[in-house]
């Protein structure tokens, strides 16, 4: 399937989700990343996979780990207050080592919020959203092609390092439609000898567990983890440098926030201000070596958030604030506007003469 | 000499951390003997819980997953969904763990009749956090957070969980057994092979209800414990077959006419 | 070259498919397309506005704040977008819906009794499909052979009818 449809991003997640070998989805409807239960209701009985409507998102994250423990590709999505529930359910999931695909399609809040696009759940994602110390793999697309070939991405990181991955989407990339092609290359997931599939009397029994009551190998235990992470950090940062090159004023913001900073950089260039764009993709990791790299020119960045400033804190941990970021936001479900964006570079580049 | 008591295979040899007298030890091993009959140790799945039996993945031999508290019903759905034909898949739940903050995923589970088997053990107390009041306390059970007894006018009814699930149309089987005495014994264990039967023969959900005893927490003896069973728990809480759909058993169908 | 174009009226009126047709004959085309609608409560029975960007290079924002291109399908939409429309862009207003005229001088400005001449044509609900015909005629953007493929991957084969009838409708649009 090479040619270009045209789709939301929410079931380009879903399709995308079924190439990659998923055959089970567990949901509870929420607002606004309902098409994904819908998409995968449809296709599921027609291609042998499961699709249930949960009880609640704490028993859907809980099915996923069932499925995950027994070693297959499995998915769940909700938006921001589900995925408050499904916190415990990821934590558990990070602390059993186990592989899955959560989708969180942000809304604004706290507490019920509202239901337009928001990314403010940027704190819960990126520090891991449960308790206890973990991360998880944070995917964020900005183009409705993106959302399906992270969505693939996110399968193949979380089975390759055995964590929890999440795209964390918004409002906007999940309902927007663009053309999308599913013209993808998919490995076969790893050989999981660790999986609850029954000893069949060959082995000794596996356990899928994250209890440990000696705090010794539970030290050790988080201690090889985050082993883990540090190799996740080295080898898998991802992101889009835009006109980065002779920068002096870095805009920087992911998913939605990008493709309106980007309308602004593009002015902002034609206005002759050395304007440039930074787009993390990977979230978790962050993507500092190429904040690192664009402090050779850069004298001022810019956060463009859908909050009241989350990823402004990693921007500024990833340069050690040896120039200033400044924050251009808005929230509860306000989207800001390139000329917002463009009145935040002009201001800086004058403040940087 | 001819051996006459042995380990079940499904058992590992690995010493119970259960308190003296605790009948988990005895379900357990019931458990243990039935996935040994049945011939099915090599493609079980179990659940262990939150509360005492939590380490139970240590004690049974078939592959185990450690669940979050109360959600064992739900991954036992996620597990059985991924291999509906090739695994059997039990959880092993206390009163708190299944009664109380996992009410949502047992009504549930049973509600669509997954094809899963329950073993539910109903001791009236949560026992691994020290003795605190259980959905299923009873009305004037004296414990650590109902120092008065319990209190239904402030801490309302026990949940009956046969009861309730057997309002339902989902559920294939529910009975209520105990461990007190050997008859009693055998009963239960007949039950929990049938309800690991149902399974294999993809009838559905299962759960067996086992009232049993905590000496440490209810502050008594092994003995006067099993005894506090008949005395006060079974009153509360009657022994019987609430659901057994292949046998055209409802016990509370509402009667025709 | 980028255009923006905003539909808006009431929910139920076509605004997202025509939205879609667009894009997809936009896709067909090939150019870069973007389609975003409102979302919520407000799908069901209220206001509800659909953007599309269709440009030759990478699309930025999807979100269309300033049109180049608006339809108005309803009087609050015309009251809440018509200021938004840039200098030099379109108004297209259903003018058996909306009786009052546009103030603004600096845009081009079509009347058409959409839901009227839809409604006498076979289908009042496919009026957005006549508002569509003629913003692609005075756009000189008509490709009739596009608008077919479009309007087929946005009807399934199963409905040969409704396709028919709405390519109709855009016709009649065209030959306003």
């Amino acid at each position: 399937m090479s040619e270009k449809v045209l789709m939301k991003g929410n079931e380009a997640i879903a399709e995308a989700a079924i190439l990659a070998g998923c055959r089970h989805y567990f949901g509870y409807p929420i607002t606004p990343q309902t098409e994904i239960a819908a998409y995968m209701a449809k296709r599921m009985p027609k291609i042998g996979g499961t699709f249930l409507q949960a009880e609640s998102e704490i028993a859907a994250i809980n099915m996923v780990y069932g499925v995950a423990s027994a070693g297959k590709r499995v998915m769940t999505s909700s938006s921001s207050p589900g995925i408050s529930l499904k916190g415990e359910g990821i934590s558990y999931l990070a602390g059993t080592d186990l592989p899955a695909v959560i989708v969180n399609a942000q809304r604004g809040g706290p507490g019920l919020g509202g239901i337009q696009p928001s990314q403010s759940d940027y704190f819960q994602a990126t520090r891991g959203g449960g308790h206890g110390d973990y991360h998880i793999i944070v995917l964020a697309p900005s183009s409705v092609q993106e959302m399906a070939q992270l969505t693939i991405k996110a399968f193949e990181l979380a089975d390759e390092y055995l964590m929890p991955a999440m795209i964390l989407a918004d409002g906007t990339t999940g309902q927007m439609m663009e053309p999308v092609s599913f013209d993808f290359e998919i490995k076969e997931p790893p050989a999981k000898p660790w999986a609850t599939t029954g000893t069949k009397g060959e082995r000794r029994h596996n356990i899928a567990n994250s209890l440990y009551l000696d705090p010794e190998k539970l030290e050790r235990i988080n201690n090889e983890r985050f082993a883990r992470y540090e190799i996740i950090k080295e080898k898998e940062q991802l992101a889009e440098e835009y006109l980065t090159e002779d920068a002096e004023i870095v805009v920087t913001g992911f998913g939605i926030a990008a493709r309106i900073a980007r309308n602004a950089v593009d002015e902002a260039r034609a206005q002759g201000i050395k304007a440039g764009l930074i787009r993390p993709i990977t979230l978790w990791p962050f993507p500092d070596k190429v904040y690192k790299k664009a402090l050779k020119t850069a004298k001022r960045f810019i956060s463009v958030e859908l909050s009241m400033g989350q990823m402004i804190e990693d921007v500024k941990l990833a340069t050690e604030c040896k120039v200033p970021v400044s924050l251009c936001y808005r929230v509860g479900g306000m989207i800001p506007t390139p000329a917002q964006v463009l009145e935040a570079i002009k201001q800086a580049a004058k403040e940087v003469k | 000499m001819a051996v006459v008591f042995d380990r079940p295979h499904a058992l590992l040899d690995v010493p119970f951390h259960y308190c003296p007298g605790c009948t988990h030890g005895i379900v357990h091993r019931l458990v243990a003997e039935v996935i040994d009959e049945l011939g099915i140790e090599g493609k079980t799945v179990g659940i262990a819980p939150v509360g005492c039996s939590v380490m139970a993945y240590d004690y049974f031999a078939c592959d185990m997953i450690e669940a979050a508290h109360g959600r064992a019903p739900a991954v036992a759905t996620g597990v059985k969904r991924a291999y509906p034909n090739d695994l059997i898949v039990f959880t092993y739940q206390g009163d708190g763990d299944l009664a109380s903050i996992g009410t949502a995923e047992t009504v549930h589970a049973a509600a669509r009749n997954e094809n899963i088997t329950v073993i539910f053990i109903n001791n009236a107390i949560y026992g691994m956090t020290g003795g605190q009041m259980a959905p299923t306390s009873l009305p004037g059970q004296v414990t650590q957070t109902s120092p008065y007894g319990r209190d239904p006018k402030a801490c309302g009814y026990p949940v009956k969980i046969c009861e309730m699930l057997s309002e339902l149309e989902g559920p294939e089987y529910l009975e209520r057994v105990t461990v007190n005495s050997v008859k009693n014994v055998m009963n239960a264990k007949k039950a929990i092979k049938k309800a690991f039967q149902n399974q294999i023969d993809g009838k559905g959900f299962s759960l067996i209800e086992v009232v049993s005893s905590c000496p440490t927490n209810w502050g008594m003896t092994p003995k006067d414990a099993l005894k506090w069973i008949d005395d006060h728990m079974l009153p509360y809480y009657p022994l019987g077959v609430y659901k057994d759909r292949s046998a055209g058993i409802d016990k509370f169908a509402k009667k025709e006419g | 070259m980028t255009r923006k174009y905003l539909f808006a009226g009431f929910g139920g009126q076509g605004l997202l498919f025509s939205g879609k047709v667009l894009a997809y004959k936009g896709l067909i085309e090939d150019k870069n397309v973007s389609w975003l609608p409102s979302y919520g409560p407000e799908m069901r029975g209220g206001t509800a506005s659909c953007g599309v960007t269709i440009s030759d290079g990478p699309i930025g924002a999807p979100i269309v704040l300033e049109p180049d291109v608006l339809v108005a399908m309803n009087l609050p939409s015309l009251d809440k977008y018509e200021e938004k429309v840039v200098p030099g862009g379109y108004i297209f207003v259903d003018s058996s819906l909306i009786e009052r005229k546009v103030k603004r001088s600096d845009v081009k400005v079509f009347y058409v009794p959409a839901t009227k001449l839809a409604g006498e044509n076979g289908s009042s609900a496919l009026a957005n499909m006549i508002l569509v015909g003629k913003l692609l005629k005075e756009l000189g953007d008509y490709n009739a052979d596009s608008v077919d493929k479009a309007l087929g991957k946005c009807i399934s084969a199963r409905h040969a009818d409704m396709l028919e009838l709405n390519r109709r409708m855009m016709e009649i649009g065209r030959d306003f």
